[in-house]
């Protein structure tokens, strides 16, 4: 995910210091990865630098004092831009499952075995999803709906291999 | 915690292809099994001699300890009416029946009048949310809704296993999910057993474990951690 488009974004309501920001990303998109300070601050400085964001005073507290950001036009237009640009579909072409399929029958172990253990960890992983999201919100549903979508992906990959194992033993071999 | 159902070494062949060579399957109380495998990998087969359906041409099936085999027909159909529910992919609701009628049909068949069956129908059609289609015909409502009232009907009479075949397989994505969420809910809080067939990885995600089934025989892979 592109940490400095999000932050742009996100400061398009208004200007905003990083601590908030942090908070703001974490909510929102940050469900299993939160974002570190570090981050921010490198993010923000950048975008300072190539002028997408402008320092909008400093904000005085308890703690430091904390200087606050606001969008410029230029970063309006970068993220209008990204907004309307597709992110690139994987390709998916590297695949160290069929890796380690195409090994085990070069070496004679089982390669019904090898997607028999996949599954299950595949399974596992989904079973978690599935529970966070009936106990979820509309987020969180989305959210896993998008990691379950994936891993279903994978598996009925799994099973036309596995259906197709004598085949691409007598393919590899 | 025993097996409230258990199949070891289940054969069976129609004609000459064999649709079962050696499965086998062990369920506890309370639990979601999915049953995986892909099309005539014998898993329907499986579920319909677990449910005593079909009688298998060798092996044993045993619920609760006792050999369904050796129990004479009329017993193995009371059971199936007392202590099994069944879902499958096409409702299969009786048509000329309205919802309400169709969840009430098992109770009545097990001699419980009609008032008090209807009451208790009634109540199982509002947990699954479609109190609303009671009075409509099977034919009147949605795939969602029939697939509801089905899985109500496989409930009402409280089984103690519920066996599940395809269940969502003519549902879309949402309608599915709800149907399954809905289920395997029920099933939990009433501790009833669900042996869940299905070949779509997101509807097993709602069960405890799965079983796998190729060729007519039977696999489980101990989790990995």
């Amino acid at each position: 995910m592109s940490i400095g488009h999000t932050l742009l974004g996100l400061l398009e309501k208004g200007p905003s210091h990083g601590y908030d920001l942090k908070k703001a990303y974490d909510e929102r998109f940050g469900h299993d990865r939160p974002l570190h300070y570090g981050q921010v601050y490198t993010t923000l400085s950048r975008l300072l630098r190539n002028g997408l964001v402008e320092e909008a005073g400093v904000e005085a507290g308890d703690g430091p004092e904390r200087k606050r950001y606001a969008i410029t036009d230029a970063g309006v237009t970068d993220v209008v831009q990204w907004l309307g640009t597709p992110e690139k579909p994987e390709p998916y072409l590297q695949n160290t499952l069929y890796a380690k399929v195409v090994l085990a029958l070069l070496s004679g172990r089982s390669a019904d075995e090898v997607l028999d253990v996949q599954r299950s960890a595949h399974l596992r992983t989904m079973r978690e999803l599935t529970r966070r999201k009936a106990e979820g919100d509309l987020v969180d549903q989305l959210i896993c709906d998008h990691a379950l979508f994936h891993l279903e992906a994978d598996l009925r990959w799994l099973e036309l291999t596995a259906a197709r194992l004598g085949q691409l033993s007598e393919v590899v071999r | 915690m025993s097996a409230l159902l258990e199949a070891v070494d289940l054969r069976k062949s129609f004609g000459p292809t064999p649709a079962l060579d050696g499965a086998g399957l062990s369920v506890r109380p309370g639990e979601v099994v999915a049953v995986m495998g892909p099309s005539g990998s014998g898993k329907s087969t499986l579920l319909h001699c677990l449910a005593g359906i079909l009688t298998p041409d060798s092996g044993v099936v045993r619920y609760r300890d006792v050999e369904l085999s050796a129990m004479a027909d009329g017993e193995r159909s009371e059971l199936r009416r007392t202590d099994f529910g069944f879902v499958f992919q096409f409702g299969q609701l009786v048509p000329e029946l309205s919802c309400l009628e169709n969840v009430a049909l098992p109770l009545r068949l097990g001699g419980v009048k009609r008032k008090e069956a209807e009451s208790r129908a009634r109540s199982w059609l509002e947990r699954l949310e479609v109190a609303d289609v009671a009075d409509k015909r099977p034919g009147e409502t949605s795939g969602g809704q029939g697939q509801r009232v089905a899985v109500a009907r496989a409930l009402v009479t409280g089984p103690r296993v519920v066996f599940a075949d395809e269940p969502t397989g003519a549902l879309d994505s949402l309608n599915g999910e709800r149907v399954m969420q809905l289920l395997t809910t029920a099933a939990k809080e009433t501790n009833a057993a669900v042996v869940l067939v299905t070949h779509e990885p997101r509807v097993a995600a709602y069960s405890d474990r799965e079983v796998v089934v190729r060729d007519g025989r039977s696999r489980e892979v101990e989790p990995v951690r």
